[in-house]
């Protein structure tokens, strides 16, 4: 188990100091100094552009050498500080991004576990019969083909325009403030399904077809043949198959992250989800780099640790990491 | 040798698989309409052909967008972008995991190790999210530069199935033998192994060249593709910043999404039909 | 007869036609009777032993039957055949060493089989326990799992869980192929002890070792291309057998003590035929030194003498 974790913990590390230091040197190394771009896209005049430019350069530690930049971004990394916005100047991007955040984990936690719950279930059945194996599969198949964002837009227009059933901008409507009472909540729901249904459908097709293939594994491995030639009732045998393909969708969840990310990303713009991915769009949309890059790091410290957190499931569930061979009793 | 006979058999059964045959037919359908489609039309995709906003005509096949351009032409140059980006940006992640995963499953030990630590962090970080970063600092971006990247961020998934390909075969008998009799190892890669590969690495490349669209798609809609030319993730990101869902303009952004979920589809399709065909246990007696 | 097996034909469904992997088999096993079952790869050995508890596809039961104890063994039929697995034929696996659920402590699979089987697991324990110790496992591996057993340890878990039924039939498919020598002795040894304590009332040990097949067991069938060659008690078999298969066979085995510039190993030239399309008649024909033009008729499994069966027109030549 030493061994497992160590090596998982090496590559989160390793990926964790690639990832900022290419965060950080990104904008340094670009044509340019960030300052003066900003500076000149607002088309000041000479004397005020002066002003404002030695005010950024010192505000964002641009006048140091950049060495002590580099150890600069880390000090501040462990301190939460992520900076400070150039479009919503002078809030800090820490604070921009802790009010976006919890509109992520609203969508994308429940979008996440529910379509992988679902879609393996849906597997197993695939599995388990030909006729639903024929029915289920070329549906999922084609699930798994749909970009994020099409099916965002589907369901915008014809839940939110044609039939006029849900609303498809925002999370909540514009005529209300964020309150606990429920017509807030009831609001903030209504706002909720359709993004939810576009990360969760797309999702679920790829997880079916995964549980699917891993499940017409198990039952022809050696242990399944075994306990058929002894008489076990399929349910047993369909019960240990199931719960060993289990096992690599859990790994497989884990890498699929990143990819879930995009998709997020695309689905917040459709529906114009005041998430991390509306944030970086807006940040782009509006040269705010700072906003950019610590969006950016958190997303992937985000995913880095929804990796080790998966890992740490993976430990519990499956026996052979925790033990090695015991040798002849 | 047996090789003309498992050809002859491989053959057999592709003329008799229907996920095979559909899947081919309509990515073939679609490669026609990206070579043909241009020819089509007279007009360039962000040319002023008519008023905007008009649905669907036999003037106009597919209607115009809010600044009066013609869809259809979009369309069918946008296909153009997406094949190529597929075909570069697929083939080129195929490569680079051919290589790794090859390397790793064939030399083994230290190097494997190290092959695979590389695989797996790249495989953690969420490429669009450093795309962002990278891409936002630049202010010209190519057709080139994304299929690259794309590759650059995908061929672990290609590399992965590769290295455990390459494993099991490499422990089978017949290699073992050509290492006994004193084969160069470069002629076991590519007299034993290779011709036992190339099935999977044709399921490979499938797969590759749908996720390179799909990935593409997004990027493009983010706003973060090619910054000339057209392609249909550039489509759907112009439709929805300039509100075709609310003006019911469904001919804008359908199209698009449409095309890719079909291609992508059935290129899955296809590799499961391929799937079958290779291997004898997945097919129905 | 504990068991009878009737003109017993199972073909294999391949693309390119039927495999016919066995042909018209007529025996019969004595209770407590441990019978080998030998012979070269391919000749239906392990086919044979699958028949008689797992026939599933591609494997396609032609015709023929099987009675155990009196009763018909449904082998056709996978549903009714159910009621008779684990309880009256058994099997220990040639993959026995990756026959238990990887993920799953090894006691909690016992109890979840035999509870599916409408068997109490706890009323079972003492038993399973004197089991164990027959077969040196310490009463630890059910709590552990299989990952953490060596491979002969998995191998006599195997045989322990196959037999805890006390089946009729038990069928040991090589089971002794994966193992060092000493280990060999040790598990043939046990297989000896099951059937002597009643663990197993017949045995059907397939291998294609006939060494191991001297020391333990009482008759030996040997096979050739899906066909009966001959049946008869071991000493008989090992030292004077009448089909001309048996005998090339018997004296291709090396002798300890013999050095090659004294006794050179006689081999059998050619391959056995492909069962596609099998040979009609006796299909050992085409390497047999007697061959003559009778063998194009196929010979009959005949007692020549009292336990001694032979499928030969010159049985004894």
């Amino acid at each position: 188990m030493r061994r497992y974790f160590g090596r998982k913990l090496l590559i989160y590390a390793i990926t964790f100091v690639l990832a900022v230091t290419v965060d950080w040197a990104i904008p340094r190394f670009m044509p340019g100094n960030p300052v003066e771009i900003l500076i000149a896209r607002a088309g000041l005049k000479a004397e005020s552009a002066k002003l404002i430019y030695s005010y950024y350069m010192k505000a964002f530690g641009l006048n140091v050498p950049i060495w002590r930049q580099y150890l600069n971004f880390w000090i501040a990394l462990f301190h939460g500080d992520l900076g400070v916005s150039l479009w919503l100047f002078p809030q800090p991007v820490m604070k921009i991004i802790k009010q976006a955040v919890p509109y992520d984990i609203l969508l994308l936690l429940p979008a996440i576990l529910l379509s992988w719950l679902a879609g393996n279930k849906f597997g197993a059945y695939a599995a388990r019969s030909k006729w639903l194996d024929n029915t289920i599969s070329p549906l999922a198949y084609i699930l798994q083909a749909t970009p994020y964002m099409w099916l965002g837009m589907l369901l915008a227009w014809l839940c939110g325009v044609r039939l006029h059933l849900l609303p498809f901008s925002g999370a909540y409507s514009n005529a209300m403030m964020p309150s606990f009472s429920w017509s807030f909540v009831w609001s903030l729901l209504q706002h909720w399904i359709l993004p939810f249904a576009s990360l969760f459908i797309v999702q679920f097709g790829g997880w079916a077809i995964g549980m699917r293939n891993m499940i017409i594994y198990e039952l022809e491995a050696d242990y399944s043949h075994y306990l058929e030639a002894l008489g076990a009732p399929r349910k047993l045998v369909r019960s240990y198959a199931f719960h060993n393909a289990l096992l690599p969708q859990i790994t497989g969840l884990a890498l699929q992250l990143g990819a879930i990310v995009g998709g997020a990303l695309a689905t917040e713009i459709v529906f114009s989800y005041p998430g991390i991915g509306f944030l970086i769009l807006q940040a782009i949309q509006n040269h705010d780099y700072f906003l950019l890059q610590g969006s950016c790091l958190f997303i992937i410290i985000g995913v880095l640790l929804a990796n080790f957190l998966i890992d740490l499931a993976y430990v519990l569930v499956d026996p052979r990491t925790r033990v090695g061979m015991q040798g002849e009793g | 040798m047996a090789q003309p006979r498992k050809q002859n058999e491989a053959l057999y059964f592709m003329r008799r698989n229907a996920k095979l045959q559909i899947g081919v037919v309509i990515v073939f359908l679609f490669i026609i309409l990206a070579l043909v489609g241009p020819l089509l039309t007279k007009y360039q995709p962000r040319d002023y052909v008519a008023p905007g906003a008009q649905p669907p005509s036999s003037e106009f096949w597919f209607g115009t967008t809010s600044f009066g351009e013609d869809v259809f032409t979009q369309f069918v140059y946008g296909l153009r972008s997406t094949f190529l980006v597929g075909i570069v940006g697929g083939g080129l992640g195929t490569l680079i995991g051919i290589l790794i995963g090859f390397t790793a499953g064939y030399r083994g030990g230290i190097v494997d190790e190290v092959l695979n630590m590389l695989t797996n962090i790249v495989l953690v970080v969420p490429s669009l999210v450093v795309l962002l970063i990278v891409a936002a600092y630049l202010e010209v971006r190519g057709l080139v530069f994304e299929s690259v990247y794309i590759a650059l961020f995908s061929w672990p998934w290609a590399a992965r199935a590769i290295r455990a390909q390459t494993f099991s075969l490499r422990s089978r008998d017949f290699v073992d033998l050509g290492r006994l009799s004193g084969m160069k190892p470069l002629k076991i890669i590519f007299t034993e192994i290779a011709p036992n590969m190339m099935s999977y690495l044709l399921l490979t490349f499938i797969l590759q060249f749908g996720g390179a669209i799909l990935t593409a798609a997004t990027l493009d809609f983010i706003g973060l593709g090619p910054t000339e030319g057209m392609s249909l993730g550039l489509m759907m990101n112009n439709a929805t910043t300039y509100s075709a869902i609310m003006l019911h303009m469904w001919w804008w952004f359908i199209p698009p999404g449409l095309a890719i979920t079909a291609i992508v589809g059935s290129l899955y399709i296809t590799n499961v039909g391929l799937d079958e065909v290779f291997n004898p246990k997945l097919r129905e007696m | 007869m504990s068991l009878q097996v009737k003109d017993l034909t199972v073909y294999y469904q391949t693309l390119r036609g039927e495999v016919h992997a066995l042909e018209s088999t007529t025996f019969g096993i004595a209770d407590g009777e441990i019978m080998g079952l030998a012979g070269e790869s391919g000749c239906g050995k392990t086919t044979l032993g699958q028949s008689l508890i797992f026939l599933h596809p591609p494997m396609k039961l032609i015709k023929g039957g099987v009675t155990l104890d009196n009763k018909q063994l449904p082998i056709g039929n996978m549903e009714r055949m159910n009621n008779f697995r684990f309880k009256k034929v058994s099997i220990i696996p040639q993959y026995a060493m990756n026959a238990m659920n990887p993920t799953r402590k090894i006691g909690k699979m016992v109890a979840d089989l035999l509870k599916s089987r409408n068997v109490d697991f706890k009323s079972l324990l003492p038993e399973l326990k004197r089991r164990l110790d027959l077969v040196k496992l310490s009463y630890d591996v059910l709590d552990m799992y299989p990952i953490e057993l060596s491979g002969g340890m998995k191998q006599r878990m195997v045989m322990v869980l196959s037999t805890m039924l006390n089946p009729s039939l038990l069928i040991a498919d090589e089971i002794t192929s994966a193992l060092d020598v000493s280990s060999q002795k040790a598990v043939s040894e046990m297989l000896v002890q099951f059937r002597d304590r009643g663990y197993c009332k017949s045995v059907i040990v397939i291998t294609h070792d006939i060494s191991v097949l001297y020391q333990i067991a009482d008759t030996i069938l040997i096979m050739y291309a899906g066909q009966l060659a001959e049946k008869a008690p071991t000493d008989v078999i090992v030292h004077s057998s009448q089909h001309p298969y048996t005998k090339m066979l018997i004296s291709t085995l090396p002798e300890v003590g013999v050095r090659y510039v004294d006794k050179q190993l006689a081999g059998i030239p050619g391959g056995p035929p492909l069962l596609l399309k099998p040979p009609v008649g006796c299909r050992f024909r085409e390497r047999c030194p007697l061959a003559f033009e009778k063998c194009l008729e196929k010979p009959p499994f005949v007692e020549t003498e009292k336990g001694h069966f032979v499928a030969c027109w010159k049985a004894g030549a």
